[in-house]
């Protein structure tokens, strides 16, 4: 499994990169690797130009800024996971990174290297969606801010553009009464979600719902928000029954994907199941007042 | 275009120039002759190739030896010190983690990073942690035991 040759070049500033994009159209960018060197291995691509820019400084972190989080696309799934910042203002961060594949792939694959991969199966879109997130993109034409609804647009396919590197991910500080889960069914042997459902709910009083925010994987070609599990929710008093009929929506609109594992109907299946645990699992998560 | 890189291996520096294309666990075996690390799946899966980068597990299948230039790299080879076995390998030795062999340099390493975050992990920790390391003979039980006998080992108790 040896990959066809390219050419490898180390960059330290993120305007490095971008140069080197410029000019090479067929450049790829080398974050973590977890994703481009198995498809690379498998010569699925065949990239002649690697641009490293896992050396890059200040393209790793969490911070809090301005009600926002801050995290930096190089920023690895363990570093993520560990952090007692995120734990402590956004848990589903956190969660969402502990559930990907296994910890030596959380050693090395970072958050921005998966969303701009958005596998279908991936973890980060479910999260990144459920959470209402805008991505910062960079280019040699300056920055833009695309929010995570329009960020992802077809298999493997996100709204970045040749030439355009992912920098930072934004996320408005949860507040009030809110509360996040995600829950996953995990592909046995890979890890990677067979279905996996990110909500994120916030309440007025008791257990009426002011708003959701339900973020999909795994189920089609891309990730997507359940719009319809969403509309059944707000405004509504939580409990079983409601939040059963909100989860037989989970997968309006979307083509689920069969394969070898787990077939269209069961998939479809699995995501108003998993959709309803988390709905559950989000409500216990609010802080009591 | 072969690139020049430099990597310190337990304790020792290695220079040279090497394809881009070369993968770091080919670089380790065939380059340096460590052939401690082992090659199990080459996809990714079975964590045989597992090394410490910088003090991270990772799998040296799924990274280029470029990749590490300037890097402090640890494998199984480098455990060990003045003869001693670092106290994972001796809880392998010691609780029979290991049949055929095979995986153990990669379960051994990935399990040193677990005691390492987690001193006193619980046994369903231990089998979290070790969810990307695959063995095909013990049924995990006796490595799940190997790694508590290192954590307390180290912790003194
Ligand atoms: C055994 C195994 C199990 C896994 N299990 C899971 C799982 O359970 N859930 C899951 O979600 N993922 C899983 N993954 C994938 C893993 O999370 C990858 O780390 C991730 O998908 C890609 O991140 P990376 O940093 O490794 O990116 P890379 O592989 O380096 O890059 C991926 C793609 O994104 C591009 N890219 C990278 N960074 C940027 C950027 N900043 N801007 C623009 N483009 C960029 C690259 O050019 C490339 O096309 C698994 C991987 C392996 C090997
Ligand atoms: S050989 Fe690297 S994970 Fe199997
Ligand atoms: S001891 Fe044989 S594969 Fe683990």
């Amino acid at each position: 499994m040896i990959p066809a040759e390219f050419n490898y070049a180390r960059v330290s500033t993120l305007d490095e990169a971008l140069t080197l994009l410029a000019q090479n159209e067929d450049a790829k960018i080398l974050a973590g690797g977890h994703s481009l060197i198995p498809a690379m291995k498998f010569r699925l691509i065949q990239p002649p130009l690697l641009v490293d820019i896992g050396r890059i400084k200040d393209l790793s972190y969490i911070r809090e800024e301005g009600g926002q989080i801050r995290v930096g696309a190089m920023t690895t799934h363990y570093q993520i996971e560990a952090s007692d910042l995120l734990k402590e203002i956004c848990p589903l961060l956190p969660e969402c990174a502990g559930s990907i594949g296994d910890m030596q792939v959380r050693n090395k694959g970072t958050i921005g290297g998966s969303l701009a991969h958005s596998d279908p199966a991936g973890d980060w879109p479910a999260a990144i969606l459920a959470l209402n997130a805008e991505l910062v993109a960079v280019s040699k034409n300056g920055e833009r801010t695309i929010k995570a609804e329009d960020f992802f647009v077809d298999l493997l396919t996100t709204a970045l553009e040749p030439g355009e590197i992912l920098r930072e991910i934004r996320i408005n500080k949860p507040n009030g009464r809110t509360g996040h889960a995600y829950m996953k069914m995990h592909h046995p042997a890979s890890g990677f979600a067979v279905v996996g459902i990110a909500a994120n709910l916030s309440f007025n009083g008791n257990n009426k719902c002011k708003a959701a925010n339900i973020g999909v994987t795994g189920v089609a070609a891309k990730a997507y928000r359940a719009t319809g599990v969403e509309s059944a929710l707000t405004g509504v008093n939580l409990d079983d029954a409601s939040i059963g009929a909100a989860a037989a929506h989970a997968t309006d609109g979307a083509d689920a994907n069969g394969d070898l594992f787990a077939s269209a109907d069961y998939r479809r299946h699995l995501a108003e199941v998993y959709t309803k645990r988390a709905i559950a699992a989000a409500m216990k998560s609010v802080p009591s007042a | 275009m072969k690139q020049a890189i430099s990597i310190n291996v337990n304790g020792a520096d290695h220079a040279g120039e090497v394809e881009p294309r070369l993968l770091l666990v080919h670089y380790l075996r065939d380059v340096l002759g460590l052939t401690g690390t082992h090659i199990g799946c080459e996809t990714s899966i079975c964590g045989a190739c597992t090394i410490l980068l910088d003090g991270q597990a990772v799998k040296s299948c799924t990274m280029f030896a470029v990749q590490a230039d300037g890097s402090n790299i640890t494998t199984i080879e480098g455990l060990a010190t003045n003869g001693n076995l670092h106290p994972m390998q001796e809880g392998f030795w010691e609780c029979h983690g290991l049949q055929c062999g095979y995986c153990t340099p990669g379960m051994i390493i990935a399990a040193t990073q677990i005691v390492d975050r987690n001193p006193n992990p619980s046994r369903d920790e231990i089998r979290h942690g070790l969810e990307g390391n695959l063995c095909r003979c013990t049924g995990y039980q006796h490595i799940v035991e190997a790694v508590e006998y290192a954590a307390a080992k180290k912790s003194g108790v």
